[in-house]
C-alpha cells in the first residue's frame, strides 16, 4: 500500500511573470461563465481548458474525465500593475533600503562589512534599521526622501516644494514596478531574498493566474440555478474591471478616471488575496456575507493547513454511545450487529483459505444473528473492480473467487479495532480493543477503562477505527493495545484500574474477617478465571466448609506474591499498629495471601493500584489484564451479596447531633459578629501587608470554615461504616468526608474569588438584610444542609457560587487546550536517537541521556528505575 | 547484609539512587546469598527493562503528560501558598506564564534564606529585612505640605532612622537623589539639615500648586531604603530558622544585601534566575517551578518530562516560549510553522526568501502523506526473504 516514491523536499519561491504565462493554458478574457444552454464561454473563467467538474464532460487540455482530470491554470493580463498585499511590507522595506534613483542599497561596501562582518562569516541580513532615515545615495548622490505607506496598498513620497511645503507625492505601482526592477541581484541576496525565484519586481502583478476550476467548483442547488464558488466572483470582478480600465486606457480617458480605476482594480485584487486587510472593507456576497477568499482558505483552525491537511477524514470508522459491561475484559468492546456488518477488513484470497472465503461470499452482506458466521460486503477484482455483493449475486461471484482476489469480510470476534473518545488528551485515548458481538445499539466496554478515555455513561459517544492492513493491526496490537497501555507514561503507574463500586466491593468484601459457605464462594467467584475452590479454611461440627473474605481476594492474586502497604483508609497515626489496625488497614501479602489489611483504593484503585503494578512489574502485563478483570468480576459479585445503595435517610442524624450542630453554627455565628464588634470599635490589629477589612474577612472565612469542619466531625461520628456514603469516602470509590458534611451537617461558606459574596445592592448582597450587614448570612454563609433544604437567600447565594464554577471550567478548557497545543508543536520532533541521546528529528541534541538515566517513564515505578522496595519486600517476605 | 554483598551492589551497572535504596533496605537485614542473588538479579533485570526505547516520541508524551492534567487544574489565580499574607500564582495560569516563558511574573516572590548568624533570631532577621523591604519617606518622618511657603518639609524622625539602622545623613541624601534617578522628576531644590534631621523641598515652579502636590505625592513615596522592586517583606519561622518572604523580587540586589544566603535563596521569576545565573540555574528554575505548581494541585508528573519542555526551552542558551514567538515560531520548516499560527504570512516569507523544507519533522510528513519518522517509521529496515536471490 506504501507508495515506493516519496517526497523529498518542497521549494518556495515566487512565480514570475513570465512562468505564469508559461504555464497558463489559456487567457481569459470573458467575465461571464456559462452561455444560455449551460455551456461554458471559451476563453471564459470556466473554459473546458482550466479542468472539468461536471460528469461527463472531458477535459481539453488533458482529455480525462472530471475525476482524474487535476485541473490547469489560466491567466489574466492586467491592464497596469497592481500591488500583491501579502508583500506590502517587503515592498516598503526595500523601497527604503534603495535608492530612489539609480536603485541601489543605501550603503556603501564598507558600511555593509561594518553591519555584517567580513564575508565568510555573515549569517543575519541587512535590515531597515540598518539604513538612517533622509540621507544621500552612497552611489549616485541622489537626496533620498521619506518613503510612506498608507494602509493597504498606498505608497508615496514626501517631497519638499519650493515653498518649503510638504507635498505627498503618491507612488504608482507601475513606478514601484520600475524601482524594483533595477535593484542589483547582489543587494537583494543581502537582504535576504534570493533573486533567482522571487525578484522584488513579481511582488507587483502584472499576470495574474487563473486557478483551475476544480479548485472553485461551482455548485447546483435544487431549483437548478449554479452558485459559483466565492473565488469565481473575485475573479469576475477582476475580469470586468480591468476590461473597462483597458477601454478607458484606449479611449484615452482622462487621467483621473484611470486613477480611480486602477484603484479599484487594486482593490478587488487585494481582497482578492486576502479579504481580511486592515484598512481594507471586505469584499462581500450578495447576503451581506464577507467572501472567502485566498487567505481565508488557508488560515485557521477550519482552512487547509489545519483542517485539511494536518487533519485528515477516514473510511471505516464508527460512533455510537457508549454503555457499561463488566463481564467484558479490559482489552475488549462490545460492538452491535449492525456496525459489525457494515465495516470490513480486506482479505486476500490465496490458496489456503479460498474455501473459507468462498463462504464467506456464499453467506453475503446480511447478517442477521450473533451466532452466524461473518460474511462479505464487497469482493475486489485482480483489476480492482469492486462488486458489491447482494443477496442477488452472492453465488455467482462465489463462484468467481480465486487467487489474487480480496474480500471485504465483515467483522467478527477478536478483530482488532482502534477505540477513541474526544478529546484525545493523551495517547491512551486511543487503544485498541478486541471486539465482541453484542446485541443492542451501544458500544460496550469494562468501566474499568474509564479512566484512560475519561469516560462515563451519561451519553458519552465515542469512535471505533478498523485498522484495514496487516501492518497496521499489529501495529495497533502490539503497541496501541489496552494491556500494553494500563502503566501511564505520565507517572509511572496504573492508570487502569478499579473505580467507584469495584472500589466498594472490594472494600465490603475484604474488610475485618468474615466467612462464606460454598454456595456464596461459588457465586463471588463465577466470572473470575478460576476454576477450582481451595480448601476450606474452616470447617464446622456439621461439615459445613467456610472460607474466609482475606482468602477469596488471595485466590485471584498470582501464587508467590509478598506486598506490604497500607491501605487509603490508614490516616497515618503517630505509631503504626500494623496488624492490629483498628481499621484494617495495613495490607499484608505473603505468598499470594492476604492475611490482613483491606483492599481499597490503593490497592486495586486507577492512578494508585498499588497490587497492579507489583503484578505487572513480577508477572508482566497479561497477569496484570487477568488480575483487572478478576477483581472487576468479583467486586461487582461482592457488592451484589449484600447491595449497596444510599438514600436520603442515610443522611439522617439524630436529635442530638442537629442539637450540636446548631450549637456549633449558633457560636461561631457569635464570635463573628463579636469580631465584627471589635473591627466596628476599631480595636481589630491588621495582618502585617492587609487592610483592616481584608483581616476582618479573613478571620470571619476561618471561624465559618471551621465551624463548618466541625459540624462534618459531628455528623461523621455518627454516621459510621454502616453508611454507603462513609464506605464510598473512607474507601476511596468515590466522594469525600466534605459531600457528607454538606449533606448531612451544613453547607458552608459560598465563596466568589475565593472570598465572600459581596456583589448585589448598595453595600448588601440582596435586599432581605441590613445595609452594612457583615454577618455570616448576610454574605453567603449557609447553615443548612442539602439534607435539611436551603432557605431562599441560602438558594440564591449558593447559584452564585456554582456559576463561578460553571464560568472557571468553560474558560479552563480552552486555555489548556492552547497550551497543550502549543507544547505538542514545540516538542513532537523530539525522538530518542539509537545512541540513547534525545534529538529533533533534524538531528539536533537537546538532550545527551533521556531524562538524565535513560529510564522510560512509563515503565518506571512511580519515576523510580527500579522498584528496589518491592522486590526486596518480595524476596525475604517482610516489610522494610 | 554481608559485605561481599555491599561491594556488589556498589560495583553493579545501575544509577546511584537504586544503589544507595538497595543497601539502605537490605542494611541490618539478614539475607541469605540465595535470597541476595535473587535481589540482585530482579533489580539489573528490572533495570534493563526500564531503559527507554529509541524511536521513542518523548517529545509528545511529555507534552500529552503536561497538557492532559491541565483540565484537571483550578483556574484561580490566587492562592496563599505557605503563608498567608503572601499571594502567589498557581495553578493553570502559573503553568501558562512558565511556559510563555515572562519576562516578569504576575506575583513576583522571593524566599530568602539566611546564613546562620542572622537566621537564629528574629530580631537579627528584621535586621536583614529592612535592607531589603522598600521602604518610602513617609515611614521615617512627618512630611507637612506647606502652602504659604510653598515647600514640602520632611521631619525625620531620628528613633525610627535609630531602629532601622540607617543614618538620619543616607536618608537625606537619599531622598533627593532617588526622586531625580528613579522617578525622572527634577523640577525641584532639596535642602538638608542635619541638625533638626529635616529635609525641605521647593518646586521650582513656585505659582503652582499642582507642581507642590505632585512633589509632595513624590517625596511622600520615594523609597529611602531598601529594593525598590520588594515591596513587603514576611519574617516568619520555619523549621528552627527565620526565612523571609517577599512580594516582588529582585536577585541580583538581594544578592548583595549581608546576612543573605545566596546558595539557597530563591524567587519565581525565572528570567531573573538565568539573567543572574545562568541558563543552566534558569533549566533547573523552571522544572523546580513547573512541577512545585503541578505538585500543588495534587497532579503527579514524571519529571523526565518537565525536565525535556525545560531543555527545550533553555536550548538556545536563552530562556524561549513554547509557543509562537519562540521555539514553534522558529522551527526550520516553512509547513510546519504554517500549520501551527499565521499561516499565511509564513508562506509569502518563505516563497521571498527561498526557504526550503526538506521534511524531516512530524507536521511536514502528515501534510505530505509520509510515514513520520518516529517511532515505527523511523526504522528503516528492510527484510530480505531468505529463499530468493
Amino acid at each position: 500500500m506504501t507508495s515506493p516514491k516519496r517526497v523529498g523536499k518542497i521549494e518556495f519561491g515566487l512565480l514570475s511573470p513570465k512562468e505564469i504565462r508559461k504555464m497558463s493554458i489559456r487567457k481569459i478574457i470573458w467575465a461571464d461563465t456559462y452561455d444560455d444552454d449551460g455551456f461554458p464561454y471559451p476563453q471564459g473563467l470556466m473554459d473546458l481548458g482550466l479542468g472539468v467538474i461536471d460528469p461527463g464532460l472531458r477535459c481539453k487540455t488533458c482529455d480525462q474525465k472530471a475525476s482524474d482530470c487535476p485541473g490547469h491554470f489560466g491567466h489574466i493580463e492586467l491592464a497596469k500593475p497592481v500591488i500583491h498585499v501579502g508583500y506590502t511590507r517587503l515592498i516598503r522595506k526595500l523601497l527604503r533600503v534603495t535608492c530612489r534613483s539609480c536603485s541601489r542599497m543605501l550603503l556603501s561596501p564598507s558600511d555593509i562589512d561594518k553591519i555584517l562582518g567580513p564575508d565568510d562569516l555573515r549569517s543575519e541580513n541587512i535590515s531597515e534599521k540598518d539604513i538612517k532615515k533622509e540621507r544621500v545615495c552612497p552611489h549616485c548622490g541622489e537626496q533620498q526622501l521619506k518613503i510612506n505607506f498608507e494602509k493597504p496598498t498606498t505608497f508615496s513620497e514626501i517631497m519638499t516644494d519650493v515653498n518649503g511645503r510638504k507635498i505627498d507625492h503618491k507612488l504608482t505601482p507601475a513606478d514601484i514596478r520600475a524601482r524594483l526592477e533595477k535593484i542589483p541581484d547582489d543587494d537583494l541576496l543581502l537582504l535576504g531574498i534570493n533573486p533567482k525565484v522571487a525578484r522584488p519586481e513579481w511582488t507587483i502583478l502584472t499576470v495574474l493566474p487563473v486557478p483551475p476550476v476544480t479548485m472553485r467548483p461551482s455548485i447546483i442547488l435544487e431549483n437548478g440555478q449554479r452558485s459559483e464558488d466565492d473565488l469565481t466572483h473575485k475573479l469576475v470582478d477582476i475580469i470586468r474591471i480591468n476590461q473597462r480600465f483597458k477601454e478607458n486606457q484606449d479611449a484615452g480617458a482622462p487621467q483621473l478616471i484611470i486613477e480611480d480605476l486602477w484603484e479599484l482594480l487594486q482593490y478587488h485584487l487585494t481582497t482578492y488575496l486576502d479579504n481580511e486587510v486592515a484598512g481594507c472593507p471586505p469584499a462581500r456576497h450578495r447576503s451581506g456575507r464577507p467572501l472567502k477568499t485566498l487567505s481565508q482558505r488557508l488560515k485557521g483552525k477550519d482552512g487547509r493547513f489545519r483542517g485539511s491537511l494536518s487533519g485528515k477524514r477516514v473510511n471505516f470508522s464508527s460512533r455510537t454511545v457508549i454503555s457499561p459491561d463488566p463481564n467484558l475484559s479490559i482489552g475488549e468492546v462490545g460492538v452491535p450487529l449492525a456496525i459489525a456488518n457494515e465495516m470490513s477488513v480486506p482479505v486476500r484470497v490465496t490458496p489456503f483459505n479460498l474455501e473459507e472465503i468462498r463462504f464467506m461470499v456464499l453467506t453475503g452482506p446480511d447478517r442477521k444473528l450473533l451466532s452466524e458466521p461473518c460474511g462479505a460486503n464487497y469482493a475486489i477484482r485482480p483489476d480492482n473492480r469492486r462488486v458489491r455483493l447482494s443477496d442477488q449475486n452472492t453465488e455467482t461471484v462465489a463462484e468467481m473467487i480465486e487467487p489474487g482476489w480480496t474480500v471485504d469480510r465483515q467483522l467478527r470476534n477478536g478483530d482488532i479495532v482502534l477505540f477513541n473518545r474526544q478529546p484525545s488528551l493523551h495517547r491512551m485515548s486511543i487503544m485498541s480493543h478486541r471486539i465482541v458481538l453484542m446485541e443492542g445499539k451501544t458500544f460496550r466496554l469494562n468501566p474499568a477503562i474509564c479512566p484512560p478515555y475519561n469516560a462515563d455513561f451519561d451519553g458519552d459517544e465515542m469512535n471505533l477505527h478498523v485498522p484495514q492492513t496487516e501492518e497496521a493491526r499489529a501495529e495497533a496490537y502490539i503497541l496501541a493495545s489496552v494491556q500494553e497501555n494500563i502503566l501511564s507514561p505520565r507517572f509511572g503507574g496504573p492508570i487502569i484500574g478499579g473505580i467507584h463500586d469495584h472500589i466498594s466491593g472490594i472494600f465490603l468484601l475484604t474488610h475485618e474477617l468474615r466467612w462464606f459457605t460454598k454456595s456464596e464462594m461459588i457465586s463471588l467467584l463465577r466470572f473470575t478465571h478460576l476454576t477450582h475452590l481451595p480448601p476450606a479454611d474452616r470447617v464446622d461440627e456439621n461439615g459445613m466448609q467456610y472460607w474466609s473474605n482475606k482468602q477469596v481476594f488471595s485466590m485471584i492474586l498470582p501464587d508467590g506474591l509478598n506486598m506490604f502497604f497500607r491501605a487509603s483508609s490508614c490516616v497515618n497515626c503517630d505509631t503504626c499498629l500494623k496488624e492490629d489496625c483498628e481499621r484494617d488497614a495495613y495490607i499484608r501479602i505473603i505468598d499470594g495471601k492476604l492475611l490482613s489489611g483491606t483492599i481499597d483504593k490503593k490497592a486495586i484503585g486507577a492512578f494508585d493500584g498499588t497490587i497492579l503494578q507489583r503484578i505487572i512489574r513480577q508477572y508482566g502485563l497479561a497477569r496484570g489484564v487477568q488480575f483487572i478483570d478478576d477483581v472487576t468480576k468479583l467486586s461487582i459479585r461482592a457488592i451484589m451479596l449484600d447491595g449497596f445503595s444510599f438514600g436520603i435517610d442515610d443522611e439522617d442524624l439524630t436529635r442530638t447531633e442537629y442539637g450540636q450542630i446548631e450549637e456549633v453554627l449558633e457560636s461561631a455565628s457569635q464570635d463573628v459578629n463579636r469580631r465584627i464588634k471589635i473591627y466596628q470599635d476599631g480595636q481589630l490589629e491588621p495582618m502585617p501587608g492587609r487592610t483592616l477589612e481584608e483581616t476582618l474577612e479573613m478571620q470571619i472565612m476561618q471561624v465559618l470554615g471551621k465551624a463548618r469542619d466541625r459540624t462534618g466531625e459531628i455528623a461523621g461520628r455518627h454516621l459510621g461504616l454502616s453508611n454507603s456514603a462513609v464506605v464510598m469516602a473512607v474507601s476511596g470509590a468515590r466522594g469525600s468526608m466534605l459531600n457528607l458534611t454538606q449533606m448531612a451537617g451544613c453547607l458552608g461558606q459560598q465563596s466568589v474569588r475565593g472570598e465572600r459574596i459581596v456583589r448585589g445592592y448598595d453595600e448588601r448582597t440582596l435586599p432581605h438584610f441590613k445595609k452594612g450587614d457583615r454577618g455570616a448570612e448576610a454574605h453567603g454563609f449557609i447553615k443548612n444542609s442539602y439534607k435539611s433544604g436551603l432557605n431562599p437567600t441560602e438558594f440564591f447565594f449558593h447559584a452564585i457560587g456554582g456559576r463561578e464554577g460553571l464560568v472557571d471550567t468553560a474558560v479552563r478548557t480552552s486555555q489548556s487546550g492552547y497550551l497543550q497545543r502549543r507544547m505538542i508543536n514545540a516538542l513532537q520532533d523530539l525522538k530518542v536517537a539509537y545512541d540513547g541521546t534525545v534529538r529533533t528529528t533534524g538531528g539536533r541534541i537537546i538532550q545527551f541521556k533521556y531524562g538524565e538515566d535513560n529510564t522510560d517513564p512509563s515503565k518506571s515505578c512511580f519515576g523510580e528505575p527500579v522498584d528496589v522496595k518491592g522486590i526486596v519486600e518480595n524476596i525475604l517476605k517482610e516489610e522494610v | 547484609m554481608e559485605e561481599w554483598m555491599e561491594k556488589q551492589i556498589f560495583e553493579a551497572d545501575l544509577p546511584d539512587k537504586t544503589k544507595i535504596d538497595l543497601t539502605n533496605y537490605l542494611f541490618g537485614k539478614n539475607v541469605s546469598e540465595e535470597q541476595f542473588n535473587q535481589i540482585f538479579k530482579q533489580v539489573a533485570r528490572e533495570y534493563e527493562y526500564t531503559r527507554i526505547e529509541p524511536a521513542e516520541a518523548v517529545g509528545v508524551i511529555a507534552a500529552q503528560s503536561i497538557g492532559e492534567p491541565g483540565t484537571q487544574m483550578t483556574m484561580r489565580t490566587f492562592h496563599y501558598a505557605g503563608v498567608a499574607e503572601i499571594n502567589v500564582t498557581l495553578g493553570l495560569p502559573r503553568l501558562i506564564e512558565i511556559m510563555d516563558a515572562r519576562k516578569t511574573p504576575s506575583t513576583p516572590t522571593m524566599t530568602i534564606y539566611l546564613t546562620t548568624e542572622y537566621a537564629t533570631s528574629r530580631d537579627r532577621a528584621r535586621e536583614v529585612s529592612w535592607q531589603i523591604e522598600a521602604a518610602p519617606l513617609h515611614e521615617f518622618g512627618d512630611i507637612i505640605t506647606d502652602m504659604v511657603e510653598m515647600q514640602v518639609v520632611v521631619q525625620l524622625n531620628r528613633e525610627v532612622c535609630d531602629r532601622r539602622k540607617i543614618s538620619v545623613g543616607d536618608v537625606m541624601e537619599k531622598a533627593p537623589k532617588k526622586i531625580r534617578d528613579r522617578h525622572h522628576y527634577r523640577d525641584f531644590e532639596a535642602e538638608e539639615e542635619e541638625k533638626t534631621a529635616t529635609l525641605t523641598f521647593y518646586p521650582k515652579n513656585r505659582e503652582s500648586y499642582q507642581n507642590l502636590f505632585q512633589l509632595a505625592e513624590f517625596v511622600r513615596n520615594v523609597i529611602v531604603q531598601g529594593i525598590d522592586d520588594i515591596e513587603r517583606v514576611v519574617v516568619r519561622k520555619e523549621e528552627g530558622e527565620y526565612i523571609l518572604y517577599t512580594e516582588g523580587s529582585n536577585l541580583k540586589d538581594v544578592f548583595e544585601v549581608a546576612g543573605v544566603d545566596t546558595i539557597r535563596t530563591r524567587t519565581n521569576n525565572i528570567a531573573e534566575i538565568s539573567e543572574v545565573l545562568g541558563i543552566e540555574a534558569g533549566r533547573n528554575a523552571i522544572i523546580d517551578e513547573a512541577l512545585s505548581t503541578l505538585r500543588e494541585q495534587g497532579i503527579s508528573v514524571d519529571v523526565r518530562h518537565i525536565m525535556l519542555v525545560s531543555d527545550m526551552m533553555c536550548m538556545e542558551g536563552e530562556v524561549k516560549q513554547i509557543g509562537r514567538h519562540g521555539i514553534a515560531g522558529e522551527k526550520e520548516s516553512v509547513l510546519s510553522r504554517a500549520a501551527f499560527e499565521v499561516t499565511v504570512n509564513h508562506l509569502l516569507d518563505a516563497a521571498v526568501a527561498n526557504e526550503v523544507d526538506i521534511l524531516q519533522g512530524v507536521t511536514e510528513n502528515v501534510i505530505v502523506g509520509q510515514p513520520i519518522q518516529l517511532g515505527t517509521g523511523d526504522v528503516k529496515l528492510i527484510a530480505k526473504p531468505i529463499n530468493q536471490e
